[in-house]
């Protein structure tokens, strides 16, 4: 069985958000790091692998070349191939023209089950999954709690806001994995030492499988950023510092004023 | 095909066991002030099975009219019979904008529509508005009047960019629950329904539904909270958490809520955190206690009518969005402002 999964660089939003003098988003100064929902897809594959050690597991990313660094992390932790997408004129693509790209690339590969992860930390926007699987003409399952195999089919635990679906399909599939979905594995040392010496494929424009032109990068994309900014907040009220019994005072005579009580 | 073809504002009515979810309301009630502005009118598309007891619900809170594909595959969703579904409406009556909720339906229904019909999709937006692309005017470049343009937040809520589609429709946009106003519900005010049959095509993207597990009990949601008690880390444990509760009790329709990192600790379930990977919430009083007030938090309450956080370190960021900050030990003055608001009732 064949299974690749789609990873993404991303900055650590969560962790280790700094700002510039000017309030401005320090993004040079972020970490980079293996997107957490595409990391809990890659642990779902490599899962499978450990239970049918037939399986391939090959992880996909488009980005800048140094978004290798997550694909030799992937090779750590267990994943067999890897192969990074990038090119100049894929630049400033939207989630349209993200899928678009990616599921050119992914027609040059044999796959039996696609997993991507159901968002990442930098947009948020958990398109690019589904996408993917409409442009290669597969079915989707979204926001996986937990997949498993059985033969050709996969049975996956599919999360909404107030229950599940337990939903089964026939490969090959596109599935998108919630962080929720496992505890992913650390790196092993051996799997350090091979990954530096390990290939990592590089594919470019031209190794995209019927796309067109039109449809790549900032000029494939159909949205277009009329404006961007750093968040400004919300101006600061009263802050005060008192003892708990002046403390409560304080907030019934402001409730008061606000006629709350 | 021009572009001046695709006309009215759509909005996805999402229902789930024939019941119409909330957002539903939310986005009729935005979408009616963008067709103002363009002057137009408001079409809710419904899916499902045996759900045109729903429409009188749709028109009541503003839709104008209500296209209804009634089939027996849309019983529960899917992503392929509903995909076909709501692809085929746009297709026949081609919407110039078309709004669905950032659901767990909305957001996997969105993307896969808009890459069908090849279109833009802006997710999770916070704001929507009519105006120009590009915002000014630039020499050599058109610009265009008229556009929906949707403001969003990215990287963690750390930036906010505005985004438009200009080029392709319908504009594409999913939109928070919780964010959009609906409108007074008017019994009176009626939509013109209309039955549409797109026959939907049995293929290789059906899944097979095995089983439904709904969530056991009622949970009660806090997106519908007067007033919330929200609680973080600073809480220190579960147990604490029952002085929350009895201040959230001194509030009709008060409830208790929380940050991220209660619920990474087990003290409370997903359902009530607040914030970026939680529920965004609007309650009349927001008290934020032992929340530091990290920028995921803060994006799901910021927009609370009055916020007051109560946090012994007197840097946290809360303070920062708060109205009322009190730097303190919140086990003093949690019991103590309950015992007060007790007081005051009784009087």
């Amino acid at each position: 069985m064949n299974i690749v999964v789609c990873i993404k660089q991303v900055p650590d939003t969560a962790g280790g958000v700094k700002f510039n003098p000017d309030g401005t988003l320090d993004r040079a100064s972020m970490l980079a790091i293996m997107n957490p929902d595409d990391k809990a897809g890659l642990e779902a594959a490599l899962r499978i692998k450990d239970a049918n050690p037939d399986t391939k597991v090959t992880v996909l990313t488009m980005g800048l070349p140094k978004a290798d660094a997550v694909l030799r992390e992937a090779m750590a932790m267990g994943a067999d191939d890897a192969i990074l997408v990038t090119d100049r004129v894929l630049g400033g693509a939207d989630t349209w023209a993200t899928s678009t790209t990616i599921a050119g690339a992914l027609r040059n590969i044999d796959y039996d089950m696609i997993i991507t992860g159901r968002q990442a930390i930098d947009g948020d926007t958990a398109q690019v999954g589904p996408q993917i699987a409409e442009h290669l003409n597969i079915p989707v399952i979204s926001y996986a709690e937990d997949i498993k195999v059985e033969g050709k089919t996969v049975i996956v635990k599919r999360q909404y806001e107030d229950r599940y679906h337990i939903l089964k399909a026939q490969m090959p599939v596109l599935v998108t994995a919630l962080s929720e979905l496992n505890e992913p594995r650390y790196m092993t040392p051996g799997g350090i030492f091979d990954a530096v010496d390990k290939e990592v494929t590089v594919w470019g424009r031209a190794d995209l499988k019927d796309v067109d032109d039109s449809d790549l990068g900032l000029k494939g994309s159909p949205t277009k950023i009329a404006k961007a900014s750093d968040k400004v907040p919300k101006g600061a009220g009263e802050k005060v510092h008192l003892d708990p019994t002046e403390s409560v005072e304080y907030i019934m005579e402001k409730f008061k004023e606000k006629h709350i009580i | 095909m021009s572009l001046e073809e695709y006309k009215g504002v759509f909005i996805y009515a999402q229902q789930v066991d024939n019941e119409l979810s909330s957002i539903a309301f939310e986005l009729i009630g935005k979408a009616k002030e963008l067709a103002a502005d363009l002057n137009t009118d408001v079409t809710a598309v419904l899916l499902g099975k045996d759900v045109a007891g729903l429409t009188d619900e749709l028109g009541a809170y503003g839709a104008d009219k209500v296209i209804v594909v009634d089939d027996p595959e849309l019983e529960t969703y899917r992503t392929e019979p509903y995909a076909q579904a709501l692809s085929a409406v746009i297709n026949e009556y081609k919407p110039d904008i078309m709004l669905v909720g950032a659901t767990a339906i909305g957001r996997d229904l969105g993307p896969t529509v808009s890459a069908r019909v090849k279109t833009g999709l802006t997710a999770d937006c916070t704001k929507l508005e009519i105006g120009n692309f590009p915002l000014e005017a630039r020499p050599g470049v058109e610009q265009k009047s008229n556009q929906l343009l949707m403001t969003r937040p990215a990287f963690g809520g750390n930036t906010i960019a505005t985004i438009a589609c200009p080029d392709n429709r319908p504009q594409m946009a999913t939109v928070r629950p919780g964010v959009m106003q609906r409108l007074p519900k008017d019994a009176s005010h009626k939509a013109e329904v209309i039955k549409f049959n797109p026959t939907l095509e049995k293929n290789n993207k059906y899944v097979e539904i095995e089983e439904i597990v709904k969530a056991v009990g009622n949970v009660e949601n806090i997106m519908d909270a007067k007033v919330l008690v929200s609680g973080g880390r600073g809480v220190g444990s579960e147990e604490n958490f029952a002085m929350l509760r009895d201040l959230a009790d001194c509030f009709k329709g008060g409830m208790v809520s929380c940050s991220r990192a209660v619920v990474e600790n087990g003290w409370l379930a997903q359902d009530y955190q607040v914030g970026q990977t939680g529920k965004t919430v609007r309650p009349q009083i927001y008290f934020a206690i032992g929340i530091s007030g990290a920028i995921q938090h803060v994006a799901g309450m910021e927009e609370s009518d009055l916020i007051v956080a109560i946090n012994k370190d007197e840097d946290a960021p809360i303070f920062d969005v708060a109205d009322y900050g009190i730097v303190g030990d919140l086990k003093k003055i949690v019991p103590a402002l309950t015992e007060a608001l007790k007081a005051e009732k009784a009087k």
